[in-house]
């Protein structure tokens, strides 16, 4: 039998039909997750074609995008005050409703970032097809899931049909080889990469990370490295499932038992590539020259060592190269050639799908505890569910950050889109955790330098952008 | 959704590379339920000053662009966002195609849910057409879908790829979701052959 990839198993083993000719692949949609902000017009279109929800079973809504963080009442409710939003929370509950959708209403108990939950419940799990109207499905991929953003034509294909029509995309490999040192995270080898493919470089492919580097990292640091496959143009990233992966997976709500697991951890294990399958293209990364990353422009592909200096538009490599980084350092504020160590900011978010789970809440924690955020400084903190909320609160995380000086907030997606109040004021600098430093993104006129936990929390506590092993190092580290 | 026939269109040219989703539609229009009146929205951060004036220097805020049915970005455009809302804005702001070297692969497949074309065409022809369109802006491309080809001013031909199966759907007003929602028995037989793993309904 030919050797295959996993790409290429997942992708066969969910084919309604296969691609012909002129006619798409007909593929089959295991797990469909739903937000309040892309599917309201999918549920309209069901409705005008007197269309029910297919699979309702393999569909989960919760709200995110535009929810307040923001305290609960006396009444333990987080209180929505812009009108807009909630009504597109109101029409989020009665599509729930009217078609039959658990929904994870804002405030209960597993509510959260739809890239969050899916894990956290166990309902992520490898070799499944996962979509959702959200770029940054390709989180799943971490558990050697097929999983992609799709638009709300799409979502209202999948709530209808649970297939979409795709095209076969390519393959690239990308080997992260080495051990990566103290104070450098999985954050930074995602950055490094994006850094170096440019942010279209993947446009057209599917990612598989492999390698040493990436075998070594835990399953939150394997999501934050498929959640920003879409950021160098790939619709989806994967990685092998391996012991680790099944060891995540293990005892969660929606996890196989008894007999039923023994038989998942088996077909799972036939996913990896196998030996002599072969990728249209890849690319090599040594994790052993690493150092922290940040960004220093208006897409994550502009990124660099901290350590680094902002490029030269005049040494670009062609005329359109040079205007976009004109246009961007003149955003940014930023002279050619400078250091971005020990610049001010003004705010420093902790928080999204990239970096809001646990292990990143516990990370920044490390370097905060005993320490204050520095004078003038707004730190926020989102944890990414109202799970890790929970958890965090019961290992005394939200007192470490609180005593510093900084916001503990509720979960959702907060400024990482900046849809929810939650934002930048024009010109104001951010250390942000998140996966986009887009124009605006973080609120109109605002400034995003993208990095770790890490170094967002030591930028935090000195007031300027700081090397986190700087830090890290006074402490013991592990 | 209606076929779409051959047209022709002025263009207007935002020679900027890596155009993503966030600044053709920002977050904050977002919190709508329909997809209606995304058009005056389109590039807000772009087109408006603080106070909600139109910038004069943006190309679609000029006079002369007004009308304009093709917009050319720099290469990549629409990287970022999978929103929707993205190609809903261009049509309500008018453009019946952009053009580009290449595109984002969320947003191309949704602009081609929309009947917006996204032509990818040589970094050659790209850089022609900014520059007439930035010298006259009454420079007008037909856009031929049935034979894959933008005629340009000087009558020059260039063809543009486009799958197969989105050409026929947007030639004949093709409905996708009937075309799946008739492949029920496949998958029926699918489903019947895959029992699946978990069911998100007992997920409470």
């Amino acid at each position: 039998m030919a050797a295959k990839t996993l790409f290429q198993k997942v992708w066969e083993n969910h084919l309604v039909r296969p691609q012909a000719d002129d006619l798409p692949a007909v593929l089959y949609i295991d797990l469909h997750l739903v937000h309040e902000v892309t599917s309201p017009q999918a549920f309209t279109q069901l409705r005008e074609r007197g269309l029910k929800v297919r699979r309702p079973d393999r569909t989960l809504a919760t709200m995110d995008h535009s929810t307040p963080t923001t305290t609960r009442g006396a009444d333990g409710i987080i209180p929505v005050t812009d009108v807009q939003a909630s009504a597109q929370l109101d029409v989020m509950r009665k599509n729930a409703a009217d078609f039959g959708i658990n929904l994870y209403d804002l405030g209960t108990r597993n509510q959260g970032i739809v890239h969050v939950i899916g894990p956290e419940q166990g309902l992520t799990q490898p070799g499944m097809t996962i979509v959702c109207g959200d770029s940054h499905t390709s989180t799943h991929g971490a558990f050697g899931a097929l999983a992609f953003g799709i638009g709300t034509s799409e979502v209202a294909m999948v709530l209808a049909t649970q297939c979409l029509l795709q095209n076969k995309p390519k393959t690239m490999a990308v080997r992260v080889n080495g051990r990566l040192d103290a104070g450098i995270t999985a954050k930074d080898i995602i950055l490094a990469i994006i850094a170096k493919i440019g942010i279209g470089g993947g446009t057209g492919y599917v990612f598989e990370y492999m390698g040493e580097a990436i075998r070594a990292l835990g399953m939150e640091g394997r999501m934050t490295i498929c959640n920003m496959s879409i950021e160098g143009g790939a619709r989806a990233g994967m990685i092998a499932p391996d012991d680790t992966t099944f060891e995540y997976i293990a005892g969660r709500p929606a996890a196989p038992k008894g007999a039923d697991w023994d038989a998942a951890v088996e077909a799972w294990r036939q996913l990896p590539t196998d030996d002599g399958a072969t990728f249209d293209d890849e690319i090599v990364l040594n994790a052993d020259d690493l150092v922290p990353m940040i960004t220093y422009g208006t897409n994550p592909g502009m990124g660099m060592p901290i350590t680094g200096y902002v490029p030269d538009p005049d040494k670009a490599g062609d005329v359109s190269q040079k205007i976009a980084l004109d246009k961007a350092l003149t955003y940014m504020g930023l002279q050619p050639n400078q250091s971005l160590l020990g610049k001010p900011v003004d705010v420093v978010f902790i928080g999204s799908c990239t970096n809001s789970r646990i292990g990143d809440l516990r990370e920044a924690a490390k370097i905060i505890r005993g320490r204050k955020v520095a004078d003038g400084v707004r730190m926020m903190v989102v944890p990414g569910s109202q799970q890790v909320k929970t958890q965090a609160e019961s290992e005394g995380l939200d007192r470490v950050f609180k005593e510093a000086g900084a916001e503990w907030r509720e979960a959702g997606c907060s400024m990482c889109i900046a849809m929810n109040g939650d934002q930048l004021q024009p010109g104001q600098y951010a250390v942000s955790t998140s996966n986009r430093n887009f124009e605006g993104r973080q609120g109109k006129g605002g400034r995003t330098f993208l990095a770790s936990p890490l170094t967002a929390a030591a930028t935090a506590v000195r007031g300027v952008i700081t090397d986190p092993r700087e830090l890290v190092s006074e402490r013991e580290y592990a | 959704m209606d076929p779409i026939k051959s047209f022709s269109g002025k263009v207007v040219a935002l020679p900027i590379n890596d155009i993503d989703t966030d600044q053709i539609i920002p977050a904050r229009y977002l919190k709508v339920t329909d997809k209606n009146g995304l058009g005056a929205a389109c590039f807000a951060d772009w087109r408006y000053d603080a106070d909600g004036s139109p910038k004069p220097d943006f190309p679609l805020n000029q006079p002369e662009h007004q009308g304009a049915a093709v917009l050319i970005g720099g290469h990549n455009f629409g990287c970022g966002s999978s929103r929707e809302h993205a190609p809903w804005a261009l049509v309500g702001a008018g453009f019946q195609a952009v053009i580009s070297t290449y595109f984002a692969d969320i947003f191309r497949n949704n602009a081609l849910k929309n009947g917006l074309l996204p032509v990818v065409v040589d970094e050659q022809t790209h850089q022609q057409l900014i520059s007439l369109a930035q010298e006259d802006p009454n420079t007008t491309v037909t856009v031929d879908l049935a034979t894959q080809t933008v005629t340009l001013p000087d009558e020059r031909k260039v063809t543009f790829p486009i799958d197969g199966f989105s050409k026929h759907c947007l030639l004949n007003g093709v409905d996708q979701l009937g075309y799946v929602l008739a492949l029920d028995k496949d998958i029926a037989s699918y489903e019947n052959s895959n029992p699946h793993r978990v069911n998100t309904l007992l997920a409470v």
